[in-house]
């Protein structure tokens, strides 16, 4: 694990770590807004197969994405023990589904290796690394490529 | 705080200044004489010039200029303030925002309609007549181009053989400005307040800029010096009396003290050429003291030293000042000392009074976005206020009293706040009426009509939102009412009406709406010719039998415009219907009602906040969606006898003997795979853009709830067929359907493609 000192060179950042079916991810802490339990989400008419709909966050209306289908594995079947990470990017705010959240690392920016070569969409849209850690591998996503796309409003 | 912030600031001020300005003028023209009105008026125009300056939007500086002093002369009651004078201040005012507006956001303004104006302005200032008004001009004080009028005239010629007698003139009548040939001799009295050091001012700068006019010879009056255990040393006790002879004109000896005046008093009179000063000898008691000139050019620290913060200024008002009168060449220069006394008694009463005028109407400026969350969390606080009523009710079902009462307690508190909260983003509808007289008076203008725009309930609280939306279709109202409606003067007299049309403007809150009636007494709607032009246009056929609302409502079909003359302002053919959609998307509704020869009455209701919605939540394919209630003309109950398969997949209802299109709601947002069974659901009869009724299928109705909007866009896109969303009171969300876009896709259009426009807004 990382000590104080590490965390103190620059390029210390902290990452969120959630799993989803046998993979880990991890997320930058501060675009994660909160974590909270899964409510049933109200579905909305022709929106892609990930988009489970939005749901009442304190107000605001908050879509939620099944991060597991997002990331072209099998969507998840929501039950009461998954979360939702609520993350922002920029001036939106989307719930991200996946099963649990396992850890909170301290890592510097050198721990984080470079995306392997693999021909896959995944890696290349979603993947910007990947760490070791104990004997672990957590795969780091850019949460701004998991947002919905302005595609819909092109037209 | 950067530049631009304070700039958008300085923006925001003036449209409240603006504001202040027009209904002003409006006061004045309405026969207010109140000299706070003027002076309120003044006050706008100077601020605005003012942050102008500070900002070098020089267009707007030398307008407002302008501007600035023709209203003085109104204020000095040198020019009366006549029907014609305000007509000309109205226009300019109108000149001013458009001015400001271009200095915010680019673009251009109409110079030659500016420069007319500063002409028109500028010859009220000097008080020759406006060209083709009646009116006499004011008494005013100082009139260079009257004074001296034919200097360059030719001798008049006899009338020559054809009866043409030629008139003499003088060039120079064309630019008062130019006239005088000798230099005239001001007389400023000037007093500073101890405001005007604190604000960082000082006297010697002033009075250093002051002696670059021209030449100037100056006067300190120490009389009202306290001895040195007496003295404050942040109190001003000297005053100046100048006299300054310049050929800048008064307008540049203003502006010296541009960003002083309000701190000090200070009056500025012009010497009528060779009248020699009445109060020089005998009624001077106080001893003067030569002032040398070269002490102003050195800095600050000039040899009174200490003193120098505690002068005093006397000063007075310009109508009184005039009496003294002042050659140039006299180094000493004394005035009146019992004219002096009465005006720095009478000038300080009008600082206070135009102080407590500021005061009024307090208000503080907030980030609209702040307001908006705010109502969000009082949104989240009634629902759970709401969910936690009812799991307690749930749990415990005999309840303790107290629990109970403490509930109870509490849902009134959480509406009160509701309610609170709403206010605090509703506004009163002034600022759109106000717009609407310009409107007015523009299309009075073009077209040559008399019009009086009454304006009543402009104190009417509306949302925002709905306030901001309402102008297009009013202005479009306003010039169908001006040019349409109402008949040319001539006409108006033979028909033994008042030459001046009325548009009446009215605004005022009916059961949880606000009503906005727009009246005009002119023609009124002719029907034979709405009629003739609906069945030229094959809207109605030739033989359809129409009650008179019918026809009258006919004016709201797309591509209908009656004007037998296409005019530039109305007659577009967008007309009505624009306004009815504009109206619609509000979600409100507008009749009309006519007399012939009497004029035309169109009633707005629309809801008072675009941030709730009167809905009609239903079911569809075990989803909850709501319905804006605007939209539905009647629900139906299908019977299997009325349903009739059309085509392939198309199924029309009859109602009373026509056909109707069934849309099946949850089949158009993909809801469900398969059409469900009509008869098993509820049929809404819609009208929606465009015209043409639908009837959309939904499994149940649940009933009718006020819902409040929440944007889907904020943290997701649009999403087709969809408006909005809300929560309901089991906090979960409910989406708010795009009855247009729904019925455009069951028309075949793919709802993927339908534009944003919302039902909603």
């Amino acid at each position: 694990m990382t000590t104080l000192a590490n965390t103190m060179t620059s390029g210390a950042r902290e990452l969120i770590a959630f799993r989803i079916g046998d993979q880990e991810f991890c997320v930058d802490i501060m675009s994660v807004r909160e974590i909270r339990g899964w409510t049933p989400a109200t579905p909305m008419p022709h929106t892609p197969g990930y988009m489970l709909g939005v749901i009442n966050l304190r107000g605001a209306v908050l879509p939620i994405i099944d991060l597991a289908a997002r990331l072209g594995m099998n969507p998840a079947e929501p039950t009461v023990r998954h979360v939702i990470i609520v993350a922002q990017s920029g001036q939106k705010i989307v719930g991200l589904l996946v099963e649990a959240v396992s850890d909170i690392l301290s890592v510097t920016n050198d721990i984080i290796q470079p995306t392997p070569d693999v021909s896959s969409d995944f890696e290349r849209t979603f993947a910007r690394g990947v760490l070791a850690i104990d004997k672990r591998m957590i795969c780091l996503i850019e949460l701004d490529a998991v947002f919905p796309h302005q595609e819909s409003e092109a037209a | 705080m950067d530049m631009n912030e304070i700039k958008e600031i300085f923006f925001q001020e003036c449209e409240e200044q603006l504001a202040e300005l027009e209904s002003g003028l409006l006061r004045l023209n309405d026969g207010d004489r109140d000299p706070e009105t003027v002076n309120a008026v003044f006050r706008a125009v100077h601020s605005i010039k003012g942050g102008a300056g500070a900002f070098g939007l020089d267009d707007l500086v030398s307008f407002a200029h302008v501007f600035e002093t023709t209203l003085d002369c109104v204020r000095s009651n040198k020019l009366e303030p006549t029907q014609d004078v305000l007509k000309v201040m109205l226009k300019s005012a109108d000149v001013l925002a458009d001015l400001t507006n271009c200095a915010r956001d680019g673009g251009s303004v109409d110079e030659a309609r500016s420069k007319q104006l500063i002409r028109e302005l500028e010859a009220l200032a000097h008080g020759t007549p406006l060209p083709g008004a009646a009116e006499a001009p004011a008494k005013t004080v100082a009139k260079p181009a009257a004074a001296k009028p034919a200097t360059a005239a030719p001798a008049p010629v006899a009338p020559n053989d054809e009866g043409f007698m030629p008139v003499a003139f003088s060039f120079d009548d064309f630019d008062p400005d130019a006239v005088p040939v000798e230099v005239p001799t001001f007389e400023i009295s000037f007093k500073p307040n101890a405001d005007l050091y604190r604000k960082g001012n000082e006297a010697t700068l002033l009075l250093r800029d002051l002696s670059r006019l021209g030449e100037m010879s100056i006067h300190c009056d120490m009389d009202s010096l306290p001895s040195l255990d007496g003295l404050n040393p942040e109190d001003a006790y000297f005053s100046w009396k100048i006299s300054l002879r310049t050929d800048k004109g008064e307008d540049a000896i203003r502006g010296v003290f541009e960003f002083a005046e309000w701190d000090c008093e200070l009056a500025i009179a012009e010497l009528a050429e060779g009248e020699q000063p009445e109060a020089v000898e005998g009624e001077a008691p106080m001893q003067a003291v030569p002032f040398d000139l070269s002490i102003l050019d050195e800095e600050p620290e000039h040899p009174l030293g200490v003193v120098e913060e505690e002068e005093q200024i006397a000063a007075g008002e310009r109508e009184a000042a005039v009496t003294a009168l002042e050659t140039a060449s006299n180094v000493l220069n004394l005035a009146s000392a019992a004219a002096k006394a009465a005006d720095a008694k009478q000038a300080p009463a009008n600082a206070a009074s135009a102080q407590q005028a500021a005061a009024a109407g307090q208000t503080i400026r907030v980030d609209l976005d702040r307001v908006d969350r705010l109502i969000n969390l009082v949104g989240e606080l009634v629902i759970n206020q709401a969910m936690l009523s009812q799991s307690v009710i749930e749990n415990d079902a005999n309840g303790t009293s107290s629990i109970n009462m403490g509930l109870e307690e509490l849902q009134q508190l959480t509406r009160e706040i509701q309610d609170s909260v709403m206010a605090i983003r509703a506004q009163p509808v002034k600022p759109v009426f106000q717009r609407m007289a310009r409107t007015v008076r523009e299309i009075a203008d073009i077209t040559g009509k008399s019009v009086r725009l009454i304006t009543e309930g402009e104190n009417t609280e509306v949302d925002k939102t709905v306030i901001d939306k309402l102008a297009e279709p009013l202005t479009h109202m306003i010039r169908n009412a001006v040019d349409h409606g109402l008949e040319m003067p001539e006409k108006r007299i033979a028909l033994g009406k008042n030459p001046e049309g009325t548009v009446r403007l009215t605004a005022k809150h009916r059961s949880g709406r606000i009503i906005i009636e727009l009246a005009d007494d002119g023609a009124g709607i002719n029907r034979e010719r709405v009629r003739q032009k609906a069945i030229d246009n094959d809207l109605i056929a030739a033989d359809a039998n129409l009650s008179d609302e019918e026809i009258d409502n006919l004016i709201f079909h797309a591509g209908f415009s009656t004007a037998e003359k296409v005019s530039d302002l109305s007659g577009r053919g967008v007309g009505m219907d624009v306004v009815k959609r504009s109206i619609q998307a509000l979600g409100g509704r507008i009749n009309i009602s006519s007399k012939p020869g009497q004029g035309s009455v169109f009633t707005m209701s629309l809801p008072l906040t675009l941030a709730v919605l009167d809905g009609m939540v239903v079911t569809v394919a075990s989803q909850t969606l709501v319905v804006p209630l605007t939209a539905i003309v009647e629900t139906l109950q299908p019977d299997a006898a009325s349903i009739h398969s059309f085509g392939a997949t198309q199924r029309l209802i009859s109602i009373r003997n026509s056909f109707c299109p069934l849309v099946d709601v949850g089949r158009i947002l993909n809801f469900r795979a398969t059409q469900a069974n009509p008869v098993e659901g509820v049929a809404l009869l819609v009208e929606s853009e465009g015209g043409g009724q639908r009837a959309l299928m939904v499994d149940a109705i649940q009933g009718q709830r006020q819902v409040v909007i929440k944007s889907l866009e904020a943290n997701y896109t649009h999403v087709p067929g969809i408006a909005a969303a809300t929560i309901l009171g089991d906090g979960r969300v409910a989406l708010i359907l795009d009855v247009d876009a729904v019925v455009a896709a069951s028309r075949g259009q793919p709802l993927r493609l339908e534009s944003a426009l919302s039902a909603v807004g």
